[in-house]
């Protein structure tokens, strides 16, 4: 029983994270816009998701298929932002964007330096 | 040198037959897959972890953090370009892509010094991407503030 609803966990994290990959396989191969552009809608969609309250459902089903895909950057912004803007209010606006996003923001860039001051690009 | 008997209209006619019409197909399928079972990792990284007691809510930023290592250290090797050669938006739109977007301007301006070329070239998408997920973050919190 519990292997069998794992199974299907990793079948939802599959089906529904292949999707957001392949939509925006679709927006690459159908507009002239670049890989940068396509990080920035997703970033955005999320965000949007979340403020219409649709986001957390998603994730409740799909988990990981929906967390990985970059669209959850701008998810875990804007919680961070509504949740403090309901316990401080305006302040919430600024001191809630890092709240919830901290960890993957910091991780990005201490990482990002670490191997790119540790490796070389290939020739 | 050999001369090309052919008219730029009959060389276009022969490229486009050469490339298959589904491709466009193909390269959906590729992204689907290849960026599904990134996601699948992400899943299986996420059950390892609560599986040693770990709550969902420091679950989920830990496997970001995981993933985020993975897309990184895949990058630094140079294994991740090769992936993303098949793969497109598969290996683009996970936060491996985000990580790999970082990692390859940065290490491809290194040699520019680390202040205005490593430092400043590891933003060239990460930084865009920043901006507009906290502005969009702000305006919604604007509109939350405001309406109710």
């Amino acid at each position: 029983m519990e292997s069998e609803v794992r199974g299907l966990n990793y079948l939802a994290a599959f089906l529904v994270g292949g999707l957001v990959c392949g939509l925006g396989q679709l927006f690459l191969d159908f507009t002239n816009y670049t890989p940068a552009h396509l990080l920035v809608g997703m970033v955005i969609t999320g965000s949007l998701l979340t403020g219409v309250g649709w986001f957390q459902p998603i994730i409740d089903f799909a988990g990981a298929g929906i967390t990985v895909p970059v669209i959850n950057f701008g998810h875990v912004l804007t919680k961070g932002v509504l949740t403090e803007v309901e316990r401080e209010g305006f302040l919430g606006l600024f001191a809630g964007v890092l709240e919830v996003g901290s960890a993957g923001v910091s991780a990005s860039i201490i990482i990002g330096f670490l191997m790119a001051a540790l490796f070389h690009p290939k020739e | 040198m050999p001369q090309i008997n052919k008219t730029p209209n009959e060389y276009q006619k022969m490229v486009k037959n050469a490339h298959p019409s589904d491709s466009k197909v193909k390269n959906f399928i590729s992204a689907y897959v290849i960026g599904g079972l990134i996601c699948v990792v992400g899943e299986i990284i996420t059950n390892i972890l609560t599986a040693q007691g770990l709550a969902l809510n420091e679950a989920g930023p830990l496997m970001s953090v995981s993933m985020i290592f993975i897309g990184g250290l895949l990058t630094g090797i140079g294994v991740y370009d090769e992936i993303a050669q098949y793969a497109g938006a598969g290996t683009i739109v996970p936060i491996t892509g985000f990580a790999n977007a970082i990692v390859s301007p940065a290490m491809e301006y290194k040699q520019d010094g680390y202040i205005l070329g490593l430092g400043a070239k590891m933003y060239s998408v990460a930084g865009p991407v920043l901006t507009y997920g906290m502005l969009s973050a702000f305006i919604v919190g604007i509109i939350k503030l405001i309406f109710i």
